[in-house]
């Protein structure tokens, strides 16, 4: 039995994110999105493409917290949208709120017109889902974060990438949705969210509680698999010997 | 004699006093980080009212909207990076229609949309094709978008519908850079170009302050060439403006002023602290802002 914390499992599976994406940028939103991209680098996908989150893209991934590393490109803003429009990237944003369809809001909560809390605002989340890969970073798995319909939709879900036409549906790719409690992906009915694994230590019954919407669950559900041990030393001594993944995951 | 292209220089009152009520005013830099807060606090000095304002949104546009000069403003966010949600910016949203604290009327695009209509404008086009917005909820809340089928088919066959993005053309652009010369050739010595060329273009006339002007050899003496973002054409008016981007970034020039970012942000929260904020900071000119900046700071 491992003693992985919940913070290095999390990272472990939105690493797995990643894994199979092949010579992409990485867009990691957030400090377990941007762990997680360099664990990914590290281990399953040297191949892949990290930035600073400002206008570089690393050669090797450096701590959280730090930019210190070798550079390989430049990614100002203005490239990053390139990219975006181009294809090879697989984003994780953050999500205020998400609906089973995949419905994203990172905009305003309650109506447009006079919101009752001003967010950041759509961002760059309605390109990036009907252009890229994208799977969402949820810290605090809840029925406020989770609900039945978003407010506002920023990022599209799979039903309405598929009403707004091709153009829309033809690179729309919703991938996984990891948070605190567990891994879901999109494999439920008609697209909609899907519990993929649970987190060592929480049940189902956890996860359907915190969920506003009626989840599918598949018969053979898994337990979110432990980080190995090459994983453990990367997280512990290389990529956040900090411990600044504890702020936003804390242990139990 | 030399004949040498213009003297553009100007002081920043010169630049607002060619500012009119209502006009569309392009603000460069990107969130908190190079913004043209010296022309900002002029025309918050100024009785300008009515004003629309596209900007990749940071304090520009929470003073401005504390300042209720906003009738319209075209944003993809508003943020001020080290502290995600700007507070001015959420009290102007979040403000009753019938308030004088509400923006009348707010346009929120995707950011690939922002780029695309500035790209338009610049373009000298009125519009452009782009996948960004489809099936979300910008064309819902900006029922004046359009779409646009491709006159070629697509894969499969079906042609695309795709957002035809209109043109985001200004009356003016106001952006900061490092350096420039007296002519508005200008060169940005920090990280990211962001889009400010692009605004320029997409401008009617463009005014640029700078932390400092040089004479047009001293632009490259230390700097590769490929750092001039803005050439001349660009631009009708340059303003010397030390610590003009103040408190957002500049750099290699200053880092962003944090200290004085969290300050903004707790007085915004708060109408008591606002008045003493508005009191100690831009109830001057310009060198009484940066005297008021070093007197906290040596605090």
């Amino acid at each position: 039995m491992s003693d992985a914390t919940r913070s290095e499992v999390v990272a472990a599976a939105i690493a797995d994110c990643w894994a199979e994406d092949g010579e992409i940028f990485a867009a990691a939103m957030g400090l377990l999105p941007s762990l997680g991209a360099r664990l990914c680098k590290l281990t399953t996908n040297p191949d892949l493409m990290i930035s600073d989150g400002e206008s570089l893209f690393l050669a090797s991934p450096p701590p959280l917290g730090s930019t210190a590393a070798p550079v390989e490109g430049w990614i100002p803003f203005r490239k990053v949208f390139d990219v975006v429009a181009w294809g090879p990237r697989h984003v994780m944003m953050g999500a205020t709120q998400l609906d089973r369809h995949g419905n994203q809001n990172i905009s305003a909560i309650g109506p447009f017109a006079q919101p009752k809390r001003q967010l950041l605002g759509s961002r760059g989340a309605p390109g990036n889902t009907v252009s890229n890969r994208t799977s969402y970073w949820v810290p605090k798995h809840s029925t406020r974060v989770f609900v039945e319909e978003v407010d506002i939709v920023s990022g599209v879900g799979r039903t309405r990438a598929l009403e707004a036409g091709s153009a829309a549906s033809r690179f729309h790719d919703l991938h996984r949705v990891v948070t605190d409690l567990a891994v879901l992906d999109f494999g439920g009915p008609d697209g909609t969210l899907r519990l993929r694994s649970v987190h060592p230590g929480v049940s189902v019954d956890d996860v359907v509680a915190a969920t506003g919407f009626a989840l599918a669950v598949p018969d053979d559900l898994a337990c979110t698999r432990e980080p190995t041990a090459t994983e453990l030393m990367l997280i512990r001594e290389v990529l956040d010997p900090r411990g600044l993944r504890e702020r936003e995951v804390p242990s139990a | 004699m030399t004949l040498r292209p213009r003297d553009k220089r100007m002081s920043i009152e010169e630049v607002v006093g060619q500012l009119e009520d209502g006009m569309t005013i392009g603000i460069g830099g990107w969130g908190s980080r190079r913004k043209p807060m010296a022309f900002v606090r002029a025309i918050l000095r100024s009785d300008l009212r009515d004003l629309t304002i596209v900007s990749w949104g940071g304090p520009d546009v929470g003073l401005l909207a504390r300042a209720g000069r906003i009738r319209r403003l075209v944003y993809a966010f508003v943020s001020l990076d080290s502290i995600p949600l700007e507070p001015n910016f959420q009290r102007a949203r979040q403000a009753a229609p019938d308030s004088d604290a509400h923006i009348p009327e707010v346009v929120e695009l995707d950011e690939g949309m922002f780029q695309t209509g500035l790209r338009a404008a610049a373009q000298r086009l009125p519009f452009l094709p782009t996948r960004a917005g489809l099936g979300s909820d910008v064309l819902v809340n900006n029922t004046w978008l359009r779409t646009v089928t491709s006159p070629y088919p697509g894969p499969g066959g079906t042609p695309e519908e795709l957002v035809a993005m209109p043109a985001l053309e200004l009356d003016v652009a106001l952006l900061h850079l490092n350096r420039a010369d007296a002519h508005g050739n200008a060169t940005y010595l920090g990280p990211d170009p962001y889009f400010d060329d692009l605004f320029a273009m997409a401008a009617a006339k463009t005014y640029l302050s700078v932390e400092q002007v040089v004479d047009t050899a001293g632009l490259t003496v230390d700097t590769p060439v490929q750092r001039l973002l803005l050439n001349r054409m660009m631009v009708d008016g340059v303003v010397e403006a030390p610590g003009g981007a103040h408190f957002t970034s500049c750099v290699p020039d200053y880092e962003r002023d944090e200290r004085f970012q969290k300050a903004y942000a707790a007085a915004a929260k708060d109408d008591e602290a606002w008045a003493r904020f508005e009191r100690r900071f831009l109830s001057g000119d310009e060198a009484a802002y940066q005297a008021a900046v070093k007197e906290l700071a040596d605090e």
